[in-house]
C-alpha cells in the first residue's frame, strides 16, 4: 500500500465520520454556513434574511417537532413580546379585513418597499362560505365568531394568535404578522373584526 | 407574431374552451381541468420548440473556442444525454463536486466552449422578451430521459452529503413569515388557494409526480421553465432572498428532491399551468 492509498484510505474515513447521526451537529452547520453563502439580496428580500431567530433555528432542527420543555419555553418567550392594542379594543372593520384577507401579496422581492403587505389569509383557511378559492394549509375558520361568540376573551385570542401564532404553537405554519411588523395593529384588528363581527360574512 | 406567439395563442384558446366545457361540471377542480388539457394536447406541449432549440445549441460551435457541447460530459461518459438526466444531481470527478443539470452544463459551457460563468449566470431563466440558452439546453437534456427510470445515487459521500444538507435546506425556516419548503410540501392533500400542493417529504407518489413533471412549460407564462427556475420562484414566494444560480444550496435542494423521485419514470418535460 502506498502512502497516496493510505491517504486516500484516512480522508474516507473521516469523511464517512462526518456523516453519521452522531456528527448531525457538523451537517447543521454546514447546511448554515452554505445558506449564508448562497442566498444574495434581491429587491426588499436582503440576504440577512436567512439569518435565523432562536425559534426558527429550534423549529429547523427538531423539523417541527421541539421537545416540550423548550416548546414552552419559546412560547412563552413570545407571548412576552406580544404588543397588545393600548386602547384595550380589538375590533376593527370586517370589510377593511376581507381586503387584506384576500390579498396574498407582500415582502417578496418581486414586491416594492411602498406595497402593502395582505394578510394571506384565504392562502391556507377558509373564512367567508362566498370565497370558495380559498386554501387547507390551516383550519377552516368559516363562522368562526358565531361558534365562538364574540366576547372579550375570544376578541383577545384571535388578536393574538394573529399578532404572533408562535406564541400559542412554537412551530406553527402561521407567519407571526404583528410580531414580524408584516401587519400593523390597526390592520390586525380589521381581521379580528372579519372573523367576530356577526355582520362579517365568516359568520353568515 | 413568431412560432412561438402562434403557438401560445393556440394553446391559450385550447384551454379556454377546455375550461368552459367543464365549467358545466360543478366539482371539477382546476388541476382536474390542467389534467383533460395535458391530455388534449399530448401530442405536442410546447416545450418541444424549447427542446429543438437546445438541440441546435448543443451541435452548434459557439462561443470564444468556437465548440459544441457534443463532448459535454454528463456523468455517462463524454457526448452521452440519453439517460443522464435521470441519474442527476451526482458527483463529478473532473470538477470534485456534485452537480445537477444546470450547473454541469455551466462547467461544458466554460470549459469547452469558453463561455464566461458570471455572464451565463447573470441571465439564466428565459422571459418573455429574451430566451435563455442555458435553459433551452437544459430541456433538451431532459427530454432525452423521457420514460427512464429515476436513479440518483447516494453511494458517493459527497452525494450523500449533498442529500443530507439538501433534507435540511428542505426544512430551514427563515424569514419574514417563517417559511421553509417544509411550510407548504410536507402535508398530503393540501392546497394553496386552489392550487394542490406536492408532499414531499414523506409522500413517494407525490414527490415522484412533481420532480419527473419539471422542467415543464408553464402556459400562464408562455415559457418553458427549468429546475433552478422552479426553486428560485419558490423561494420567492417563501419570502427568502435569492439563491445563487446552479449553487450548493441549490444543487442540495435538488440532490434531496431527486432522491426521493427515485424509481418513477421521468416523464418531462411536462406542462403546467
Amino acid at each position: 500500500m502506498n502512502a497516496k492509498q493510505i491517504f486516500k484510505m484516512i480522508m474516507a474515513a473521516s469523511f464517512a465520520a462526518a456523516i453519521l447521526p452522531a456528527q448531525a451537529a457538523s451537517l447543521d452547520a454546514k447546511t448554515a454556513e452554505i445558506i449564508k453563502r448562497d442566498f444574495r439580496d434581491k429587491g426588499i428580500a436582503k440576504a440577512t434574511r436567512v439569518n435565523q431567530d432562536e425559534l426558527q433555528a429550534a423549529c429547523s432542527k427538531y423539523v417541527d417537532n421541539v421537545p416540550a420543555k423548550l416548546k414552552h419555553k419559546l412560547e412563552a418567550e413570545q407571548e412576552k413580546a406580544v404588543k397588545w392594542p393600548a386602547d384595550g379594543k380589538y375590533m376593527g372593520d370586517w370589510k377593511a379585513g376581507e381586503k387584506l384577507a384576500q390579498s396574498g401579496r407582500g415582502m417578496t422581492w418581486s414586491d416594492k418597499p411602498e406595497d402593502p403587505a395582505g394578510g394571506n389569509c384565504y392562502n391556507c383557511h377558509q373564512l367567508s362560505a362566498k370565497e370558495i378559492a380559498y386554501g387547507t394549509i390551516g383550519p377552516s375558520l368559516l363562522h368562526f365568531g358565531k361558534t365562538r361568540g364574540n366576547t372579550e376573551e375570544t376578541q383577545r385570542y384571535a388578536y393574538g394568535r394573529i399578532y404572533n401564532a408562535k406564541a400559542y404553537n412554537a412551530c406553527a405554519n402561521m407567519p407571526r404578522f404583528g410580531h414580524m411588523g408584516i401587519l400593523t395593529e390597526a390592520q390586525i384588528k380589521d381581521l379580528v373584526a372579519l372573523l367576530l363581527d356577526p355582520e362579517s360574512p365568516v359568520n353568515k | 407574431m413568431n412560432t412561438g406567439n402562434v403557438n401560445k395563442v393556440i394553446l391559450m384558446l385550447a384551454l379556454t374552451a377546455s375550461c368552459s366545457a367543464q365549467a358545466a361540471e360543478n366539482e371539477t377542480t382546476d388541476s382536474d381541468r390542467i389534467a383533460a388539457y395535458r391530455e388534449m394536447i399530448s401530442d405536442g406541449n410546447p416545450a418541444e420548440f424549447d427542446e429543438m432549440r437546445g438541440e441546435e445549441l448543443w451541435k452548434t460551435a459557439a462561443g470564444p473556442n468556437q465548440a459544441t457541447l457534443e463532448k459535454c460530459d454528463l456523468g455517462k461518459g463524454p457526448g452521452v444525454v440519453k439517460g443522464a438526466y435521470a441519474e442527476l444531481p451526482r458527483y463529478f470527478k473532473d470538477t470534485a463536486k456534485v452537480q445537477d443539470l444546470e450547473s454541469r452544463l455551466l462547467t461544458c459551457m466554460t470549459s469547452l466552449q469558453g463561455l464566461k460563468e458570471d455572464e451565463i449566470a447573470a441571465k439564466p431563466f428565459a422571459s418573455n422578451k429574451k430566451a435563455s440558452d442555458i435553459s433551452s439546453l437544459a430541456t433538451y437534456v431532459v427530454g432525452q430521459s423521457k420514460g427512464v427510470k429515476m436513479a440518483v445515487s447516494t453511494k458517493h459521500p459527497k452525494a450523500k452529503e449533498a442529500y443530507e444538507i439538501g433534507k435540511r435546506i428542505f426544512n430551514y425556516r427563515a424569514g419574514p413569515y417563517d417559511f421553509a419548503c417544509s411550510t407548504c410540501h410536507a402535508t398530503s392533500g393540501v392546497r394553496i388557494r386552489m392550487q394542490d400542493l406536492p408532499n414531499m417529504r414523506s409522500n413517494k407518489k407525490d414527490a415522484q409526480a412533481a420532480y419527473t413533471t419539471w422542467p415543464a412549460y408553464r402556459v400562464s407564462q408562455g415559457l418553458t421553465r427549468s429546475f433552478q427556475w422552479r426553486l428560485n420562484d419558490c423561494f420567492r414566494q417563501q419570502r427568502f432572498p435569492e439563491p445563487k444560480f446552479a449553487s450548493e444550496a441549490t444543487v442540495a435542494l435538488t440532490t434531496f428532491l431527486a432522491v426521493s423521485a427515485n424509481g418513477a419514470k421521468y416523464d418531462g418535460p411536462g406542462l403546467k399551468r
